[in-house]
């Protein structure tokens, strides 16, 4: 008995401790987010700093504008997800309500296995094939533009593709769940009332698992959002605006790219995008958890 | 040119002189040099200075040696203000410097080589095209004599000691509208190599065979021609004193004479640096 409570005792001591490393991580790096980012916005300027879009931190006259690059990681995030959310939600929809044992194996498997890719490989295919894919294509689009400057196929769209290719995973296993967790009686009542299947997955299934798909997908936007090995190497890295055929630079990549030599209020200013990027995920995640306490109430 | 041969022939015999210091003053006063070193400027020298002031620290441990990274005119000002022992730039000294007394101490060079995909018909540009590549101005190699195809100009990302350097020597600082900026050597290597039309900057040392290397006003980028002063995208490394090296204090006279060992020049080498003669 009394050996008994020691035990509980010391067990709830050391699982108190194992969560407060998680919070003290989490306070630690947003003090350390803030303290490092916000000084550059005081010498910068918040207003030329945010919204300028001249990059030009070596020059005579340094620009710290990060407008561009705010815009790409904006576009590049949404317009993956607008590609990849379709086709995972559809391929839940297969796992969950179609196919049979032999072939949802084998799709769950194929899926688990990309989600397990590591991210510098989906950068070196996207390097390997998907840039001079692009390059044959930006040569027809633009074939006698003079104005437009050729990227060699390094470009937004590349990295869109990647990123939507890169969710898919994420997309795919929390919908499925969710479809899956949606009771069957729901099911047979809406067939019963004389609805075809199709009408029975589209106004009943999904939204019913409504809340735990839009999980599904926020957590997408999280994950594409973050991402800088593979967008690095697809994308270019020049400092435009976000435009499918333009070469780009991201709030992950901008950071990867510059921090090895920039000094001063360059690296300041590295800081700060950093800053930008974890606002843009905290704010991604307070959908979460907001998304998450619906479908707990619902 | 002149000039830049005239102030290597004075470099090199100024490496001679040190060296032949060093063997006078013999190896006890080397042992028993204790104190501090002070450097200043360019930020080009950063890896250069880092390599250099951390094998240099492990053979002479008592002296301690910082760098700080304030850009050539200012490592230069602080030379002549009296602040740092050595004033590093990245550039030749202009006139007005040496007239304070600053003494150029050529270290390195570095050299700065164009490349292009295998493809590509184009063997030789004028710095003037070269620099109209870069600021977007000509933007098919037909104009150039080559082939129709456009010219997709590649650069390494800003603070870059390769971007800085080859933006100063043909004379399109912050001007360059580049295509892709990469974040390292290898990477605008690869690049280059594997998109048609690319055009492309990297330290001398690194160019292989999957790439052409440009000659530049019709001279090859070799080791030879850079230590000749006839290849353009070159710049030396000066590692600048208040007058001659045999002037200065102990811990001075130590790090160039380490800078003139078989081991200093090892670390110029490997930092991809050619060692001036």
């Amino acid at each position: 008995m009394n050996k008994g409570t020691l035990v509980e005792k010391t067990a709830t001591c050391i699982f108190t401790i194992c969560a407060a490393v998680a919070i003290f991580a989490v306070c630690a790096i947003t003090f350390y987010m803030f303290f490092k980012g916000t000084p550059a916005l005081g010498e910068v300027g918040v207003a030329d700093l945010l919204f300028g879009s001249v990059w030009k931190p070596t020059a005579e006259q340094p620009s710290y504008g990060i407008s561009f690059i705010i815009l790409s990681s904006i576009v590049g995030t949404s317009a993956a997800v607008v590609l990849g959310v379709p086709i995972g939600l559809l391929t839940a929809v297969f796992l969950s309500e179609m196919a049979d044992k032999r072939i949802g194996g084998i799709v769950r498997g194929a899926v688990e296995l990309l989600a397990a890719i590591p991210s510098v490989i989906y950068g070196l295919l996207g390097m390997m094939v998907l840039n001079p894919l692009m390059y044959q294509l930006e040569k027809i689009i633009f074939a006698g533009d003079d104005t437009h400057q050729f990227t060699g196929g390094a470009n937004m769209l590349a990295a869109i593709i990647v990123l939507a290719v890169m969710i898919l995973p994420t997309v795919i296993s929390v919908s499925t769940s969710s479809l899956l967790a949606v009771s069957d009686s729901l099911r047979s009542a809406s067939l019963a009332l004389g609805a075809t299947k199709e009408q029975t997955i589209f106004k009943v299934v999904i939204p019913a698992a409504k809340s735990g798909i839009l999980t599904g997908v926020v957590l997408g936007i999280g994950r594409a959002l973050g991402e800088a090995m593979a967008i690095n190497m697809v994308a270019g890295g020049a400092v435009n605006l976000p435009l499918p055929f333009n070469s780009v630079r991201t709030l992950t990549t901008q950071i990867v790219s510059e921090m090895g030599y920039a000094q001063g209020l360059h690296r300041e200013v590295l800081f700060t995008v950093g800053l930008v990027l974890y606002l843009f995920i905290m704010i991604v995640n307070f959908v979460l958890l907001k998304a998450r306490r619906k479908g707990v109430t619902e | 040119m002149k000039k830049k041969i005239i102030s290597l022939i004075i470099a090199g015999s100024l490496m001679a002189l040190s060296l032949t210091g060093c063997g006078a003053s013999g190896a006890d006063t080397a042992e028993s040099n204790s104190g501090s070193l002070a450097l200043a400027g360019s930020t080009s020298m950063e890896k250069l200075c880092e390599a250099m002031s951390e094998s240099f620290m492990a053979e002479n441990p008592d002296i301690t040696v910082t760098v700080e990274y304030t850009g050539s005119g200012a490592g230069l000002e602080s030379l002549a203000a009296g602040s740092v022992d050595i004033g590093n730039a990245s550039r030749a000294i202009k006139e007005e410097e040496s007239s304070q007394g600053i003494v150029e101490n050529i270290v390195a060079l570095d050299g700065i080589a164009v490349i292009t995909d295998k493809e590509n018909t184009v063997e030789d540009l004028t710095t003037e095209d070269l620099a109209k590549v870069y600021t977007g101005e000509i933007t098919n190699w037909e104009e150039l004599g080559g082939e129709d195809e456009s010219i997709v100009p590649i650069g390494r990302e800003a603070g870059s000691g390769t971007r800085d350097a080859f933006e100063e020597l043909i004379e399109v600082a912050d001007n360059c509208s580049y295509s892709q900026e990469l974040d390292s050597t290898g990477a605008v290597l690869a690049k280059v190599a594997s998109t048609p039309g690319a055009i492309g900057y990297v330290s001398l040392d690194v160019v292989d065979d999957t790439v052409t290397g440009l000659k530049l006003n019709g001279v090859e980028p070799t080791e030879e021609e850079i230590l000749a002063g006839n290849y353009v995208l070159q710049r030396p490394f000066v590692m600048a004193t208040m007058g001659e090296i045999s002037e200065q204090n102990e811990q001075v006279q130590a790090w160039f004479d380490y800078i003139n060992s078989d081991a200093g020049k090892e670390v110029i080498k490997k930092v991809g640096l050619i060692i001036p003669n």
